[in-house]
């Protein structure tokens, strides 16, 4: 069973659809208990990233890094993946989960802000998640902070500079983009998720 | 690159939408849930579903409508007309919608834009803006009541203010091209792209390729929306981003 894990950011019924399309067994949760014995956790999330200290208050952080270690594969979305991080600038006194090296920071005054819309992936090679994906493909994007390009880094992407639109490392992953909105691509991206042992 | 938007927009009375033409490759033309896929498959990079129902009965299918359009699209999905609070905004969110699109309502009441981009994200908030040059002058006034009462604001200091109280984007309206098909107003498109800092969907007028060509180029639009069953066919939406790549434009072709 894959654990959703809600904590008050946003709505999750987009990528509820997306699962159930691809006829994936999930539970929207925020039962520490439930994340904690869960095969495989996803993180989604849009909105601020001061909404994550909420995982550490319910007792979810701790529940998250439990699985992370007994190797569950791990799928953080948009804010999801940016508290993989250190830390982000949008909320300085809230600290990621720190399994990546590097802080979050705010788009450059030179472009607009958020970044909205379907933007194009560099992939990288020998990506478990983005198996069957290459470079040029588009996906959807809707954020005003980013994360730096990282040696977990597995597809960059531009705007007003490169930042890391997927992460990678172990059983540990990350999207900036959503997934759940991004056609058949992000349908693909999810169904190696759900088919990671 | 980021790409420029190309957004389908349906328009639904009571649970069917309207203004179609008869696609003979589709069962029921007048089904939005099965015309919003053809539409994600035919190449469009958004649906926006608005509902134009006058009556209170045609509102109520609303969110039955917005259930069964989103469970099979996977492309973001607005949602609006008639939305007037928080409790509205949420039925819709829950029923799939992954952002909502709010005018009237947002004029009479503009906490109210704050209110839903704290509890869903800026990104999920769209203000829409009903704009009609001012004769004589070079300024737009925003209207509401479906473009039927003037409000007396000024259209692109009213886009700042909502850009301030937490809008994600502004979808602008120009109601003298509205239904015209002679091209997008260029001027009310870039006078607002220059005054905010979030994305600007352009409305109204947009006919041949190149009105799209020249409102993603003159008017700095980030997307562009035409009620594209009433403008083209789905093929045609195809050809239309074929076309704009061709011109220059960075589109997502093929998808």
């Amino acid at each position: 069973m894959i654990a959703v894990v809600d904590y008050g950011a946003g709505n999750l019924t987009s990528v509820m659809k997306a699962l159930a399309h691809l006829q994936a067994e999930a539970a929207i949760t925020r039962d520490p208990n439930v994340v904690g014995s869960a095969d495989k956790i996803i993180l989604p999330g849009v909105g601020h990233f001061s909404a994550t200290s909420i995982l550490e208050r319910e007792g979810l952080k701790s529940a998250i890094l439990r699985g992370v270690e007994r190797g569950v594969p791990f799928l953080g979305i948009c804010v999801g993946m940016q508290w993989l991080f250190e830390s982000s600038t949008e909320a300085p006194g809230t600290d990621g989960l720190g399994l990546l090296a590097g802080a979050c920071a705010k788009f450059p005054d030179a472009v607009k802000s958020p970044h909205v819309g379907w933007n194009s992936l560099v992939c990288h090679d020998g990506s478990r998640l983005l198996r069957g994906i290459s470079s040029g493909a588009f996906v959807y994007f809707t954020h005003s902070y980013s994360a730096p390009v990282v040696p977990a880094t597995v597809a960059r992407c531009e705007y007003g500079g490169e930042f890391s639109a997927a992460v990678e490392r172990d059983n540990l992953f990350g999207v900036q983009f959503h997934p759940e909105k991004s056609g058949a691509t992000g349908l693909r991206l999810l169904e190696n998720f759900c088919d990671l042992s | 690159m980021l790409t420029k938007r190309i957004i389908a927009c349906l328009d639904v009375n009571a649970g069917r939408v309207v203004k179609g033409v008869q696609f003979q490759q589709l069962r029921d033309a007048g089904d939005p849930a099965e015309l919003a896929l053809a539409h994600s498959e035919a190449g469009a990079d958004e649906v926006v579903l608005l509902d134009i129902s006058a009556t209170h009965e045609g509102r109520a299918t609303l969110v039955e409508t917005v259930r069964r359009t989103a469970r099979e699209l996977f492309i973001p999905f607005t949602v609006g007309g008639g939305i007037r609070s928080l409790e509205d905004a949420t039925a819709v969110f829950e029923a799939g919608a992954d952002k909502i699109s709010i005018n009237s309502a947002a004029l009479a009441d503009p906490a109210l834009i704050t209110r839903i981009a704290k509890r869903y994200g800026s990104q999920a908030v769209i203000v829409a803006i009903d704009a009609k040059c001012i004769k004589g002058d070079a300024r737009f006034e925003a209207y509401v009541s479906g473009g039927r009462k003037p409000t007396g604001r000024d259209a692109i200091a009213w886009a700042r203010e909502a850009e301030d109280r937490g809008a994600g984007e502004i979808l602008l309206t120009s109601m003298d091209r509205d239904g015209t098909g002679t091209g997008f107003d260029c001027e009310l498109t870039s006078a607002c792209s220059d005054a905010v800092r979030i994305p600007v969907i352009a409305s109204g007028g947009g006919g041949d390729t190149q009105s799209f060509v020249e409102v993603f180029r003159d008017g700095r639009a980030d997307a562009a929306l035409a009620a594209s069953i009433f403008h083209f066919g789905l093929r045609q939406l195809g050809n239309l981003k074929q076309e704009l790549q061709s011109a220059g434009i960075a589109v997502r072709w093929p998808c």
